[in-house]
């Protein structure tokens, strides 16, 4: 098996706000292998921005809080860094890709000088020799006539092109992870599937371990190795791709495929999962998803489930078994 | 062969002949583009160009294409809630575009709409009974009593409780607060309902619920849907009929399992190949089609055929000319100059 990467063990971030604190990350595990494909799936206020923005210190602290939790990549603790540490890896050894580009890019600076400026930042090439990286860079992620577009302004760009540009700078130092959160969310289908075919091949070529949050199960399907579910602030489902979809363990996984239309065929009923996601306003008691779950018995309103492997590769947050039909 | 004549026969094959509810015919909006101090007018945005299309009475029709290409404002000209530049719209026997003022206002309770979101068009300061009531108030004549209960039986039929009616729309969820918008939509028994991106806003798991619910009053109330989305596996899911659009036109409209099965626009094709579907077994067998380029400005839309810039099959000829919208197959209208070889391909 391929080495580890990171190694995130017992998560938790919290927000402290007017109405109340909010319990956006309640004891994540996962781990992250080299060139690997992670999909992170799960619904609105399910807690993956802020479980993987927490790892480099990207939320807002205040009101954020990271209260527990260890996150090894290579021989550091990311969550012990200090602040010149976490300048170096951002950036760096992590890159990371966010839904709207323009949260992080600046409007006022053509996007050349952005991903030269990066470059510089977290390497020892030269100005000559980034300008030319750049260049390269918006070749590979596929921008045509690249000279002429490091120009650009962000907003002379379309929101496809942007997207194309936060990549070139994710991948500029040649990062060992990558973190892209709904990359392809505000773009339409036919550049969303440009956009995935482009890191698709990049990922191929560089070998990059990916992780790729999404609330659609479709989009990762076709490019995840593994996935995670995540449901109130915590992983209650991880698997092989192909595991996943054609055997999950986890009721609200089950119950998220089969509320879904599906493309390619017609006339299956949808199956809604009743009630509401949870109030993350509320600790967290037993399992989150108990209220809405048609398997749960008593023990699920009162303990937390743990979060353990049922077959080879595949772990599950939940107290019934559903193969066998019956509490674990 | 007018298109009402032939879409009409197409319908009648399949079985019981149907009646049209809503007919648009070479319906435009066009919207003036100004720059400069003096506002003067540079160009235009062609937002919807000569849509051609017949509705039928309890169906669905889904209405698809990407962002910009016009399909908020079909539906929001179809009900007059903006003006047409062009063409013609009839509902159920009426001159929608000739109507008095007063004729209008009698129309509209037949005609309503659901947005994207719910909370954007939800008053914060109305209870959720006065918000579903506010149609009965303005429209009907009505006791208080006879309103209330009206209210509770709305709010029945959108699965929420009696003693929601007192509450505030900020104390529901995004689904519950769309159920509250379809209550409203519903309170006056209307034939047709334009739902524009519905589910759009919600979380996956609530999706479900909330198209279950519009495909079960549907078949209660008998209710007309133009159902507009750009999530082409829920499209696939709702209508009985598709749409396609692109840059202001419609480029293909079919039943939805020919739409589906046999497209025979390139758009049509390379939109679905683009669509991922939740089962990574099909994904990694799939062959894709991807599209080159960025979708041209609607203010400058390309000569000829507007999907030409991207399409892998365009010619000469697709610059020059521009397709016409017509009947390939027996209900598959098609807008493109190579539809038939598509077809013989077994498109
Ligand atoms: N700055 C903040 N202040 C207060 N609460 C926050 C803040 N950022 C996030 N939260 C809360 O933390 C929880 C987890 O949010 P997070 O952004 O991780 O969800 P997500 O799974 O990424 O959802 P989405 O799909 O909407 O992006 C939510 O309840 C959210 O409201
Ligand atoms: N009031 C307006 N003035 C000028 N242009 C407009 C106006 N309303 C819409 N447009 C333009 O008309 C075109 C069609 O817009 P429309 O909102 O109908 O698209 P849409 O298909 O609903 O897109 P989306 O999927 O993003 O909702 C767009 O180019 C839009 O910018
Ligand atoms: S008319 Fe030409 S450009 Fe347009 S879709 Fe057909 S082949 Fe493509
Ligand atoms: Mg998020
Ligand atoms: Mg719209």
């Amino acid at each position: 098996m391929d080495e580890v990467v990171l190694d995130v063990d017992g998560l938790h971030t919290r927000f402290r706000t007017q109405d109340g604190t909010v319990h956006a990350v309640n004891g994540v595990d996962f781990e992250l292998r080299a060139g690997e494909f992670l999909g992170v799936v799960g619904e609105s206020g399910s807690g993956k921005s802020v479980t993987m923005m927490s790892l480099l210190k990207l939320i807002p602290m205040p009101p954020g809080e990271i209260t527990d939790g260890t996150a090894r990549f290579g021989d550091m603790d990311l969550l012990q860094l200090d602040a010149q540490g976490l300048r170096d890896v951002r950036g760096g050894r992590i890159g990371f890709i966010f839904q709207d580009p323009m949260t992080s890019l600046n409007p006022v600076i053509p996007v050349g000088k952005q991903i030269t400026e990066a470059i510089l930042l977290h390497t020892d090439s030269s100005k000559a020799q980034a300008k030319e990286r750049a260049e390269e860079l918006l070749h590979l992620v596929g921008i045509p006539d690249p000279k002429q577009r490091l120009k650009n302004y962000p907003h002379e760009m379309s929101g496809g092109m942007r997207q194309r540009v936060m990549i070139a700078m994710a991948i500029a130092c040649s990062p060992e992870i990558i973190i892209a959160d709904e990359p392809t969310t505000a773009l339409d289908v036919t550049i969303q599937a440009q956009i995935i075919d482009q890191v698709r091949r990049l990922q191929d070529e560089l070998g990059t371990a990916v992780v790729w949050i999404t609330h659609d199960l479709a989009v990762v399907a076709g490019l995840a190795d593994r996935v995670l579910v995540m449901y109130g602030g915590r992983v209650v489902e991880e698997a092989r791709v192909d595991v996943l979809y054609s055997n999950p363990q986890h009721p609200y996984t089950r119950g998220l495929l089969a509320s879904l239309p599906r493309l390619d065929q017609q006339g299956h009923e949808l199956v809604s999962i009743d009630g509401q996601p949870p109030n993350m306003l509320r600790e967290p008691v037993g399992c989150s998803f108990a209220p809405r779950c048609e398997y749960a018995f008593d023990r699920c309103h009162t303990e937390t489930p743990q979060f353990v492997e049922v077959a080879i590769g595949q772990k599950v947050a939940c107290h019934f078994d559903l193969n066998k039909g019956e509490p674990r | 062969m007018t298109a009402e004549m032939t879409q009409d026969a197409a319908a009648s094959n399949a079985g019981e002949p149907k009646e049209v509810l809503v007919t648009v015919k070479d319906l435009q909006r066009h919207f003036p583009v100004r720059a400069g101090l003096l506002k003067r007018k540079v160009g235009v945005v062609k937002a919807v160009d000569d849509v051609t299309f017949d509705i039928y009475r309890g169906e669905t029709l889904g209405l698809v294409g990407e962002s910009g290409s016009g399909k908020t404002t079909t539906g929001r000209v179809i009900l007059q809630l903006d003006i047409a530049t062009g063409g013609d719209i009839d509902f159920a026997g009426n001159n929608v575009l000739a109507l008095s003022n007063s004729d209008l206002r009698a129309l509209r309770p037949r005609m309503q709409t659901i947005f994207q979101d719910p909370h954007a068009c939800l008053n914060p300061r109305m209870t959720v009974a006065s918000i579903v009531g506010e149609p009965l108030r303005e429209h009907e004549k009505m006791l208080s009593a006879d309103r209330e209960a009206r209210i509770h039986e709305l709010l029945k039929l959108v699965g929420l409780a009696p003693e929601h009616a007192n509450r505030y729309p900020h104390e529901f969820s995004g689904g519950q607060r769309q159920r509250i918008g379809i209550a409203r939509a519903i309170a006056l028994n209307p034939d047709f309902i334009v739902c524009d991106e519905p589910i759009a806003a919600l979380d996956v798991s609530i999706q479900a619920q909330v198209v279950n619910l519009l495909l079960e009053l549907q078949e209660e109330l008998g209710l007309t849907y133009l159902f507009i989305s750009h999530d082409l596996s829920m499209v696939r899911h709702m209508a009985d009929r598709v749409a396609v659009m692109y840059l202001g036109k419609i480029v293909e409209l079919a039943e939805v399992d020919d739409l589906y099965d046999r497209p025979l626009h390139p758009y049509t094709q390379a939109l679905q190949s683009a669509v991922p579907v939740p089962d990574p077994i099909v994904e990694r067998s799939r062959e894709r089609v991807i599209l080159e380029g960025d979708i041209p400005s609607p203010s400058n839309p390309p000569s000829g055929c507007r999907f030409r810039t991207r399409c892998p099959i365009a010619t000469e000829r697709c610059e020059s000319e521009e397709p016409e919208f017509r009947e390939v197959r027996a209900g598959q209208w098609v807008a493109c100059h190579y539809a038939d070889q598509q077809q013989n391909a077994g498109g």
